[in-house]
């Protein structure tokens, strides 16, 4: 439980940390950035305005990044998550990564087109495909299922929206 | 009495047909989210937030109580039976809970811990009963600079005592905070980054910040790291508690509920602290240490009623003062805020019929989770089977139903792979998720006391100072910053403090 800001030095450190420091960094200086462009916009029954926040916000943000540098080159190293069907040993699986969002995407692009029953079955069964699973077939059918029954209990039972897309007056 | 009346009031509320049916479907469905394996208490209840978009806000109260217990007990099911714990709180339970399991004993692993979440889960909600009001009276005292200052507690306590790091602490903070600023100022109108687009105009809804961090950013990173081969699960029957494990067990369910109780209700308290304390204790007091290490049944029920207490006593700061304390009461923020509820000190004067309905909804729901979880272990427990990559597309697809529901607009789709994507990286470089979520819902709440005490004050920086208890405050967050510098000054005592 006890709580200790520089881990012990591993050796070799984990280099892509610097990575999260620089964004980190980046991202300070876009919120300061972004709070100059806002006009002056105080008054005397808002002596703080909405800039003033931004900019400490900002700034805690690039100092943070300093001291996260720092923890780095002192051998800091953050833990990765572990998990139920976790395994840290293998190096990240990029592909099956890329492929889910992708799937994602297509869900995206495609949700107000065709519809959720579609669009969902298919983020679906591109899911699982990406996940290893082999049965194509029952992938699909499963997927169809998840998103009928969603739909008829969301949409059409508590008026949550989804659109029913190309399917409009067949569901 | 007038919180007995008003918890009287409450029940007379949730006790029709209808409502006990909805209780009972929160129940079932949170234990059977929680139990799959990879889902804890927080991606539940985000999971499950679009269930109540079509609800009024009183049955989908009902059905929050009970998805918000159905899933902390679904989770330990699962840390019982598979031995890896999908959250910190439930790690203390898996100690002993799985060596019971291995060596035959999952029935009465699982049978203590739900009468133990059972009986800490009663025993908390009674206390929320006692405490919250007093809560309530002395925080509607407070002015806007006090308000600031707890907030900043909260703020403080969770980026830098939860989690091992404090630097990745603050930083996730910071960038929840960040995610807070997106939107429309609400004092003067002016757009901040929202570069141009009208969708952030809107601010970000803090259901898709929570779905994207938990949900989607989870799920990615088990897909990047997904074990080939699957756990294996312990076969359990119908679990039962012998006379002798009944003797072993009330007294630690007791002493867990009494350490999780006030640590939940605290900000940055949290779960792992009390879950861990209560099993130290439970090997110190035990007849048997020996068993401890191969699975005693004092070191499942005593955890387990920690966390439930825990979780209970969250809702303290929740409903009195507005402030989540852990991921789920996060989300449970997040949910009443899309109702266009406030939560905050006024909540239970504004509106008293609610959070007293919530309260015994709690009530209810852990009443059939016990009702429940008996007999349904078995089947709960085939769920942990579930082939992982109809598992985890679920998830996406749940994930993707949920944020596009939120406001009807495919944009928050993008949002959310983007944010699932910050998610990933925070897990990666083992960036506690937590501080970020709170920065993200607090962060406005902030910024109105802020600029409410400096406008109270004519913008003069002693505003920020209100009474005591901002003093407390600060003197609170000054002492936990500088700590560490204290502990280092003084390397000779901190090995004894350090063990």
């Amino acid at each position: 439980m006890s709580v200790q800001d520089i881990a012990p030095a591993t050796g070799v450190g984990d280099r892509a940390q610097y990575g999260v420091c620089a964004a980190l960094a980046l991202l300070g200086v876009v919120v300061i950035v972004d709070a100059t462009r806002i006009g002056a916009a105080t008054s005397s029954n808002d002596p703080v305005g909405p800039k003033a926040l931004p900019f400490i916000i900002g700034a805690a943000l690039v100092l943070i990044s300093v001291f996260y540098a720092l923890d780095v080159a002192r051998g800091g190293v953050g833990e990765a998550e572990g998990g139920e069907d976790v395994e840290l040993g293998a190096p990240a699986d990029w592909r099956t990564v890329g492929l889910l969002a992708g799937a994602f995407v297509l869900n995206a692009l495609l949700i107000e087109r065709l519809g959720w029953v579609i669009s969902g079955a298919l983020l679906f069964a591109m899911s699982a495909y990406a996940l290893g699973n082999r049965h194509h077939a029952r992938g699909l059918a499963v997927g169809i299922v998840m998103s009928l029954t969603t739909f008829y209990a969301f949409a059409i039972g508590l008026g949550v929206s989804l659109p029913a897309g190309i399917l409009q007056g067949i569901l | 009495m007038d919180n007995i009346n008003g918890l009287l009031g409450g029940f007379a509320d949730v006790i029709t047909p209808m409502n006990l049916l909805i209780a009972l479907l929160g129940v079932l469905i949170g234990t059977a989210v929680g139990v799959l394996p990879g889902i804890g208490p927080a991606m539940t209840v985000a999971l499950l937030l679009p269930l109540t978009y079509g609800l009024p806000v009183e049955q989908s109260l009902i059905l929050f109580a009970g998805i918000f217990y159905g899933g902390m007990y679904g989770g330990s099911t699962t840390s019982i039976l598979l031995n890896t714990p999908g959250e910190s709180a439930s790690v203390v339970t898996a100690l002993e809970g799985n060596k019971m399991a291995k060596s035959g004993r999952a029935a009465q692993a699982l049978a203590t811990a739900a009468i133990g979440s059972f009986v800490a889960g009663t025993i908390g909600t009674a206390l929320i009963v006692l405490v919250m009001p007093q809560v309530v009276d002395f925080a509607i005292t407070l002015g806007s600079p006090e308000f600031l200052a707890i907030i900043l507690v909260a703020f403080v306590g969770t980026a830098a005592i939860l989690g091992s790091s404090r630097v990745r602490g603050f930083a996730a903070l910071l960038v929840g905070l960040t995610l807070g600023l997106v939107g429309t100022d609400f004092v003067t109108g002016q757009q901040r980054l929202t570069f141009g687009s009208p969708f952030l105009a809107d601010n970000i809804d803090v259901v898709v910040i929570a779905v994207g961090i938990f949900a989607v950013g989870e799920a990615l990173w088990v897909a990047a790291h997904l074990r080939r081969k699957a756990a294996t699960v312990i076969p359990v029957g119908r679990p039962w508690l012998s006379r002798e494990d009944w003797g072993r067990s009330w007294k630690p369910w007791l002493r867990g509920t009494a350490l999780g109780f006030p640590f939940g209700a605290i900000p940055a308290g949290g779960a792992e602290i009390p879950t861990f304390l209560s099993y130290l204790t439970e090997r110190k007091l035990s007849k048997n240490p020996e068993e401890f290490g191969k699975g005693a049944i004092e070191g499942v029920a005593g955890p387990e009623a920690a966390n439930n207490a825990s979780a209970a006593g969250t809702m303290v700061p929740l409903l009195a003062l507005g402030l989540p304390t852990n991921a789920t009461a996060a989300i449970i923020i997040a949910a009443f805020m899309s109702y266009g509820i406030e939560p905050g000190p006024l909540l239970l004067t504004k509106e008293p019929d609610l959070v007293w309905m919530l309260i015994a909804s709690l009530f209810i729901g852990n009443f059939f989770l016990l009702v429940l979880n008996l007999p349904l272990a078995p089947t709960w427990a085939k769920l942990l089977r579930i082939p992982r990559p109809y598992l985890y597309a679920g998830i996406l697809f749940f994930a993707s139903m949920g944020a596009y529901a939120v406001n009807g607009q495919p944009f928050d789709l993008y949002l959310l792979l983007a944010l699932g994507f910050l998610g990933f990286a925070m897990r990666r470089f083992g960036i506690p998720v937590l501080p970020l979520i709170v920065g993200a819902i607090l962060g406005p709440l902030f910024e109105r006391h802020l600029r409410r005490s400096l406008q109270t004050s004519g913008g003069d920086l002693s505003g920020l100072f209100g009474g005591p208890v901002a003093w407390v405050c600060y003197a609170l967050i000054i002492a936990v910053l500088l700590w560490p510098l204290l502990a280092r000054l003084r390397p000779s005592r901190q090995e004894g403090i350090a063990s």
